[in-house]
């Protein structure tokens, strides 16, 4: 079970007694663990946090920080605290936390459930925290029976005692364990004591998903709560030129109209007045700030800034020297379009502003963030906003911006009640800030040995980090938009391209188009992997090598990306004759940790440009593995997202604005298009990596390169339509 | 005043006619289960049974449900076949599109006395999931047809 709940009506729930309460304060220096029971402070003053409490009625309440959006962050952290803390399964109940500085991520320094960071940022705070409640209750036990701690031994929520046949609940334990001293450096379980982590343990959310008894965003309710939608500008940059407020007013159940910088909100008792109301204001709008705005107009002005000069990223050894004496040398430029995020829950928001406190219910990957937007328009102080976190039907990285909660804040405070902002399917695509489109021009060279000896590479894209943290950006560059390409100093998660490369220069230019764009799913990895991987077949067409030897030949300083490599080659039968028609291709990429290679199989039809994905299958190398299940369920479904990207999406814009609206114009994969998936974890013992992200940036190389298999034809831009590859044939035989 | 038949309930709520059904089916029953993903009947996410048969709530009016036996995610048997193998094949990441998608699957395995797991996969192509949980949505179709070919409930 779980679900969002106030701590206080958290503890309260658990029969109204306090028992254990461990809590686990992340600080600067790491973790400190606090033995929080029955401390007030603890109740009201957010802090300490409290990460788990052990109740009289033999249960475990966890409360977790991260949201939870299906990556499974739920159980995994329930798992490893279970775990250490030698609970019964049974006993487990996990639910969001509020918003508290103490939840902040130790890899992010801030409450966000981004950058496939939980588990390996909890990971060994966590297994301390269970450790010192294990050890609390072993002590506990001892003390009671008079008998030695080495005697006595925690198993499965109780703790035995064997010589003398006695055992105690960590119910019957818990009140006299909350009065003793917790201890900083417990003891953990040795790997071969695990009893959950590494199993395959079934997710705690999944039953009442099924049963749709899940609380999102979306469905919150609140008594005498209002719906607002809002009338956004249809133009970057647009103002509101006119609107008749006395025709929306009089909508039957329209109760307020409320212009703000984002737009108009119509305000109204159910969804379907306000959404009436909003169609009543008929809200003229100015051009905006690019009318000249389009698909063409964005991706010209992208290419063409490869030929202005960007900020040098890094230069090693003497690529230009290196290029002048390549045997070889092969120019290539590629092109990655804006795509949305389209999140299956809409973006949303339930704000209820009064009496000096603020309340916010919200499915976000943002809580600190949330908080301080909240307190800042409310004019009410953080520490009286409480941010009440909902299952997130989807994040893909989109539910860290705060968009949404300003909204509902805003109108709320107009209003003095409690107000669900709704954003319809065709405000959560227009007003998206999307994966960056970019560009890239790479050169290429190879000596007589058919050996990779020098690569330039100019990128151009929007700044992610712009509209998240400017100061961020440092001399030109935007660290997040070369993710997988170079690493550069203050990038939180470094990961640079995985091939040995004796001369390397890689320079970036931001653009300045106005459309916004933020991180989606595995960020600019997924780009940057598309860029680097295909160009790495065409180098490998250019020394007359097999792709996937060429790769292993450039890896020898890369043992962890080679293994992958072989291991998904050996999987998905590389080497072995296709049939004529279809094709195989291969890539391999790193992030946040984690290495994932995939072979795809497809059929190409030649007649029409479509392309049919058979067989996909991926080998992943995270280091130790808490809950397998979620982690085939992360590559599979990010392999599909993935797939999704580069066949089908791309964002439309018009007359200055985005004219994507809806799922019937803006495509994603669906059903019959997805065939099998197999992953295969790589057994590991090097540091744990990230997992909700890093399966993304193979897929859209790995299809390209077997599209160029099936066909000859090298395409430089997703997605794949049958249209582009259909026109790929045709140039290629013209 | 519209009356309404959900999950064997008699309701009736005070909404203009033209109320699209999901908006009912959530802010007035609350019954919450049942979600908002489109709004133009595109992804599946509002899918109900109306009369037995898998429909779009978020495109009809509440007005065209009058006198029809309408059945959400809520009204399915907890111990359906679907929702069996749902959590069986542990289906689920966000879960946000999953009532809608189980729905539909439910409306096609009661079709037929014979269900036929490659034919309801077939039948799939009109939802959207953006978790991508697409290849255990197909592994739960084929396990929730052998429960359901082992006599599990399936009304």
């Amino acid at each position: 079970m779980t679900t969002s709940i106030s701590r206080r009506a958290f503890l309260k729930g658990s029969l109204g007694a306090t028992g254990l309460t461990i809590a686990v304060s992340m600080t600067p220096f790491g973790s400190r663990l606090l033995n929080a029971s029955g401390k007030e402070e603890a109740l009201s003053g957010f802090k300490p946090n409290i990460w788990f409490e052990i109740t009289p009625d033999n249960r475990v309440a966890i409360t977790v920080g991260a949201s939870e959006m299906g990556q499974g962050v739920h159980t995994a952290l329930a798992m490893i605290i279970a775990d250490e803390l030698e609970a019964d399964w049974k006993q487990i109940k996990v639910a969001h936390g509020p918003a508290a500085k103490e939840f902040k991520n130790p890899i992010l320094n801030d409450q966000l459930t981004v950058a496939s960071a939980s588990v390996r940022g909890f990971y060994e705070p966590l297994r301390k925290a269970g450790a010192a409640g294990r050890a609390m209750l072993v002590k506990a036990a001892a003390e009671s029976w008079k008998v030695p701690e080495s005697e006595c031994k925690a198993v499965l929520g109780t703790v035995k005692h064997e010589k003398s046949n006695r055992s105690l609940t960590y119910g019957q334990l818990c009140q006299k364990a909350a009065k003793l001293q917790i201890p900083q450096n417990p003891p953990l379980k040795k790997e071969s004591e695990f009893r959950y982590i590494g199993k395959p343990m079934r997710r705690v959310d999944i039953p009442e998903k099924v049963m749709g008894a899940a609380k999102f965003g979306l469905d919150v309710t609140i008594p005498n709560m209002e719906f607002a939608v809002f009338s956004r500008p249809p133009a970057y940059g647009a103002k509101p030129i006119s609107f008749d407020q006395k025709a929306a007013e009089g909508v039957k159940g329209v109760h307020k109209i409320v212009p703000g910088p984002q737009g108009i909100a119509v305000c109204a008792e159910s969804l379907n007045a306000a959404l009436k109301g909003r169609d009543a204001l008929n809200v003229k709008w100015d051009k905006g700030t690019h009318p000249q705005l389009n698909n063409d107009f964005a991706e010209k002005s992208l290419i063409g800034d490869l030929e202005k000069p960007g900020a040098k990223v890094i230069e090693i050894g003497d690529p230009k020297k290196a290029l002048g004496e390549a045997k070889k040398k092969i120019e290539a430029t590629y092109f990655v379009p804006f795509i949305a995020h389209a999140t299956m829950e809409p973006m949303n928001c339930t704000a209820y502003v009064r009496d000096g406190r603020c309340d916010v219910w919200v499915s976000t990957q943002g809580q600190l963030t949330a908080q301080a937007l909240a307190s800042q328009i409310s004019g009410v102080p953080p520490e009286k906003v409480q941010i009440h976190t909902t299952f997130l039907g989807c994040g893909l990285g989109r539910r860290a911006a705060p968009d949404f909660v300003v909204d509902a804040v805003l109108v709320s405070k107009e209003v003095g009640k409690p107000v669900k902002v709704v954003w319809t399917r065709e405000e959560d695509i227009k007003y998206d800030a999307f994966r960056a489109a970019m560009s890239h021009r790479i050169v290429g060279g190879i000596d007589d040995q058919g050996r990779l000896i020098g690569w330039y590479h100019k990128v151009v894209s929007g700044s992610i980090m712009k509209d998240i943290d400017p100061a961020g950006i440092q001399g030109g560059v935007d660290f997040m938009s070369l993710w997988g390409l170079a690493d550069f100093p203050g990038s939180p998660d470094n990961n640079r391209i995985m091939y040995d490369i004796p001369n390397f220069y890689v320079e970036l230019l931001l653009s300045d188009l106005p459309i916004p764009v933020s991180p989606w799913r595995s960020i600019q990895n997924g780009p940057n992997a598309f860029v680097i991987e295909s160009f790495v077949d065409e180098l490998a067409q250019a020394a007359g090598k097999d792709p996937l030897e060429f790769r292993l030949q450039h890896l020898k300083t890369n043992w962890r990306a080679a293994r992958v490599l072989e291991t998904v080659a050996k999987k998905a039968d590389w080497g072995k004759p296709i049939p004529k028609g279809q094709g195989r291709g291969i890539a391999q990429h790193c992030c946040f940790g984690t290495y994932v290679a995939q072979v795809v199989d497809l059929s190409v039809n030649e007649k029409d440009g479509s392309v049919k994905v058979n067989r996909v299958v991926a080998a992943v190398d995270c280091g130790p593995v808490v809950n397998p299940n979620t982690v085939k369920a992360q590559i599979e479904g990010a392999v599909t997202i993935a797939l999704s990207s580069a066949l089908k999406e791309e964002v439309m814009f018009s007359n200055g604005g985005v004219k994507s609206a809806n799922f019937d114009d803006y495509k994603i994969i669906r059903m019959n298009e997805i065939p099998e998936i197999e992953v295969h974890i790589v057994e590991s013992k090097e540091s744990m990596g990230g997992i909700g992200e890093p399966g993304v940036p193979p897929t859209a190389p790995a299809v390209g390169n077997a599209i160029f298999n099936a066909t000859g034809a090298r395409i430089r831009r997703i997605p794949f339509t049958p249209e582009r590859v259909l026109a790929a044939i045709k140039g290629k035989k013209a | 005043m519209i009356s309404l038949n959900v999950n064997g309930k008699n309701y009736r709520v005070d909404v203009s006619d033209d109320t699209p059904l999901l908006w009912v089916i959530r802010d007035y029953l609350k019954l919450t289960g049942t979600k908002f993903g489109c709004g133009i009947g595109e992804c599946g996410a509002c899918t109900v049974h109306i009369d037995g048969k898998a429909e779009r709530s978020c495109v009809i009016p509440v007005k065209e449900a009058q006198g029809r036996k309408i059945r959400t995610i809520e009204g399915l048997p907890q111990n359906h076949p679907v929702k069996k193998a749902w959590i069986e094949e542990q289906v689920v990441q966000c879960g946000y599109c999953q009532p809608g998608i189980m729905m539909q699957v439910a409306a096609l395995l009661s079709e037929s006395p014979k269900p036929n797991a490659g034919k309801i996969i077939n039948a799939m192509d009109n939802v959207i999931c953006r978790c991508g949980t697409h290849v255990r949505i197909k592994r739960g179709i084929r396990t929730a047809v052998q429960i359901a070919g082992k006599g599990g409930k399936q009304s």
